[in-house]
């Protein structure tokens, strides 16, 4: 499976008559912008604004962070499922405003959103501090459910993303990186001296707001299944999910994986990258169980020497983590997990909800407790009296004067257990 | 401005004896004497000696309430910014008596301390956690590299140079976990991890796992029909409006709320606030979550014989495990001296 990764350079955002990208700046027509995302009639008003790197700026409550990608050739279209019909994705050509991010903001629907600081010391833990971005503000109609609410915002984000990219596609590319591999069976003939990697891409599946959809199809709903690592550059894997900020997967990271750039990049000279296996987190046990089984025995029969493990979210699915490093270690696959730790705002307390003797390489994405303090902004996006209901946030972390003290937590991908940042906890 | 700093040692790095002379009680000096002269001179221009204050390593563990406050008030009288104690190596009494003198110095003083230690000296688990304990040799060979390192961290903390990790710094952690910017992101280090691990080769995991305690569950209720028994959820129900402010997750408190005179929680009077879960049936019905209305209905019955009048609730979601450990031990107590002989826990 072939797949070219055309990369347009975005490094600035500005209104425009048109929508596209010119000399590294995506001109955005608002209007017409606005239209695509009032394309839904849950929405009672909608406004877009930006916010760019550097820029005394706040995003808050943010729901989903969303990379502009369309199909330039090849089969389906990108967010298959939501945007693009049923079928499979990751051959061919994709586009890709590199640098630049759809945010998508609205009144808070539950506890679990984040917050973007566009410059600062947060802007140190996030990805999206280094990314220009379109932040969509909505407004939902007065009596929308939240379930629909949510629906509406994640689909809203697909849409916008799928539409700057395409009006991008007059663009030449800055950098068209290939992405070549073949099925798990071909590729280990071809390399049978090499250590054969399985990725686990643990993603949380609880419910409102902590859903994650593969193919359009919620993830709560199936049992472990295998993708090739093309397809989740073509956004088959999506976001639906706002658990606590740090450590949620947005569209974004799905689109990015690092995990997937790591094991690609060595494949074939380190080791042979099987596939991705994205898994659920069930909320009862015997959906821990069944899942941690299927995850073992796929990682078997797809003859993996090792795994790569990465969770999403903490406490209850630490279960999960601990279930599938243990079931693959029984079956003598090795593993390596990639978690953050909740260790206390002290970082004294142990970091896990549940623990395996069998998780001998852990790999730390940083205690999501750790307090930081956050300078007021000149500009926030958003509403940003929420910080009191977001996790990480108290009802005294925001003060009078607009700067806020909270948990790291409360950041957007600050501690992304994919491992997309160099954070990490360590003992002092 | 110079900094003021006092060497603790034994007698027999002040030259008074071994252990013919381990009993000689506390004394001070005001300049420095043994080892610490090597750390003046290390040092620099950094910080001065003060003084040194001098025990005998059985006088210490023998009489250790009466030492520990006259070697604290004689390091008081220097009024110094930082201690340095030994370094004890591998000797276990010294080892104890530098330990023990750090940490009551810095808990009472409130001024850091730094004392050195071989790994196996039972003042590492001792103390450990309430000072910085720098690792060294299992003996007086390895003076050098000890004070050198002892000194290099003193001149750190001084200067209110942010400290690294632990491991580079070349102390004993404390138990304290502490976010850090590696030098590649954590995709990477699973990946080489991973290999390591699969070739045999070293490799060293971020954290270990933690070790749970195990409690062991209470006796069966015998007499049901007479039992009182109490509800108890971490799954964020609470009176509307949250009147206890309980976080919505990372909770650091939980809640006690009197329901003797409600049969039923409703969205009127109760609600979920819990961070980690769709709240949407549970705030149609907070009974879903903690089951009054059913408890209620089986106590009329008489299934058994009362509920408990009030309910413990928070939200279990990022909540340190210390923080989760004290509210239980909290409201064990009260319910067991209440004769509470049951518990029925919700999770969600």
């Amino acid at each position: 499976m072939r797949l070219e990764l055309h990369k347009v350079s975005v490094r600035n955002v500005s209104w425009g008559d048109e929508t596209k990208v010119e000399k590294g700046t995506l001109f955005v027509n608002r209007e017409e912008m606005l239209s695509v995302a009032m394309k839904d009639n849950r929405f009672a008003r909608a406004e877009l604004e930006f916010a760019r790197p550097g820029e005394s700026v706040r995003i808050i409550p943010v729901k989903d962070v969303i990379e502009p990608r369309c199909k330039l050739s090849g089969p389906g279209e990108v967010f298959p499922g939501f945007v693009g019909g049923m079928q499979t994705v990751g051959e061919g050509a994709t586009l890709v405003l590199d640098g630049a991010a759809v945010v998508t903001c609205g009144p808070i629907v539950a506890f679990q959103e984040g917050l973007i600081d566009m410059s600062g010391p947060a802007a140190d833990y996030s990805p999206f501090s280094q990314t220009n971005n379109v932040v969509l503000v909505v407004e939902p109609v007065e009596g929308l459910d939240q379930h629909s609410y949510e629906a509406a915002l994640r689909e809203a984000g697909f849409r916008l993303g799928w539409y700057l990219a395409d009006k991008g596609r007059g663009s030449k590319a800055d950098e068209v990186k290939v992405y070549e591999m073949g099925g798990p069976v071909e590729e280990s003939a071809r390399y049978p001296h090499l250590p054969k990697i399985a990725y686990l891409c643990m993603s949380i599946t609880q419910g409102l707001l902590h859903d994650t959809f593969l193919y359009g199809a919620d993830m709560k709903h199936l049992v472990p299944t295998l993708i090739h690592p093309n397809e989740k550059m073509d956004g088959a894997m999506v976001s639906g999910n706002c658990v606590s900020a740090c450590d949620k997967n947005t569209t974004w990271h799905h689109l990015n994986d690092p995990i997937v750039e790591e094991l690609y990049s060595r494949h074939g000279k380190d080791l042979v990258f099987l596939g991705v296996i994205p898994t659920l987190e069930d909320t009862r046990l015997a959906g821990k169980e069944r899942t941690s089984w299927f995850n073992a025995n796929l990682a078997r029969m797809l003859g993996a020497d090792g795994v790569v493990v990465s969770e999403e979210g903490y406490g209850n699915p630490d279960t999960d983590l601990c279930m599938n490093a243990a079931k693959c270690e029984k079956l003598g696959i090795r593993t390596v997990v990639i978690s953050d730790e909740a260790a206390g705002t002290d970082g004294k307390s142990q970091g896990l909800a549940d623990a395996a003797p069998e998780i001998t390489a852990f790999v730390s994405a940083g205690n999501v407790n750790e307090m930081i303090e956050l300078p007021a902004m000149d500009r926030i996006l958003g509403y940003d009296s929420s910080i009191s209901n977001l996790s990480g946030g108290a009802g005294e972390s925001l003060r009078k004067d607009g700067s806020m003290f909270v948990e790291l937590q409360a950041i957007i991908g600050s501690t992304n257990e994919l491992g997309f940042s160099r954070i990490g906890a360590r003992w002092i | 401005m110079t900094r003021r700093v006092v060497c603790y040692i034994n007698q027999f790095f002040a030259g008074m004896g071994g252990e013919e002379q381990a009993h000689v009680p506390p004394s001070a000096r005001p300049e420095a004497v043994g080892p610490a002269m090597q750390i003046q001179s290390l040092l620099g221009e950094e910080a001065v000696v003060v003084g040194t204050v001098i025990c005998g390593d059985s006088y210490y563990g023998e009489h250790l309430e009466e030492a520990r406050a006259e070697c604290v008030r004689l390091i008081g009288e220097f009024k110094p910014d930082l201690l340095v104690a030994g370094p004890a190596f591998n000797a276990g009494r010294y080892g104890v008596a530098c330990g023990d003198i750090c940490s009551a110095v810095t808990g009472t003083l409130r001024i850091p301390s730094i004392t050195g230690m071989y790994k196996e000296n039972p003042g590492v688990e001792l103390y450990s956690p309430k000072t910085f304990i720098v690792k060294t040799s299992d003996s007086a060979r390895g003076m050098k590299d000890a004070l050198g390192a002892i000194s290099a961290l003193a001149v750190k903390i001084l200067k209110g140079t942010p400290l690294g990790a632990a491991e580079d710094e070349g102390y004993f952690p404390r138990g304290i976990r502490k976010n850090f910017f590696h030098e590649t992101n954590g995709a990477k280090r699973a990946v080489d991890m991973l290999l390591r691990k699969l070739a045999g080769e070293p490799f060293s995991t971020e954290y270990e796992m933690p070790v749970f305690r195990r409690i062991p569950p209470a006796e069966p209720v015998k007499d049901l029909k007479n039992a009182t028994i109490a509800l108890v959820s971490s799954g964020g129900i609470v009176p509307r409006g949250n009147p206890d402010h309980i976080r919505v997750s990372s909770a650091e408190s939980y809640g006690v709320y009197d329901i003797s005179r409600l049969d039923d929680l409703t969205p009127e009077n109760f609600e979920s606030i819990h961070g980690g879960y769709d709240r949407v049936w549970a705030n149609e019905d907070p009974d879903r979550v903690l089951p009054l209305d059913i408890m209620r209905e089986m106590e009329r019955e008489g299934v058994f014989g009362k509920l408990y009048d009030h309910v413990f609730t928070t939200t279990g979601t990022g909540t340190a495990v210390a923080h989760a450990e004290r509210f239980g031990q909290e409201i064990g107590e009260r319910l067991k001296k209440d004769g509470v002989d049951a518990v029925i826990l919700t999770s969600t």
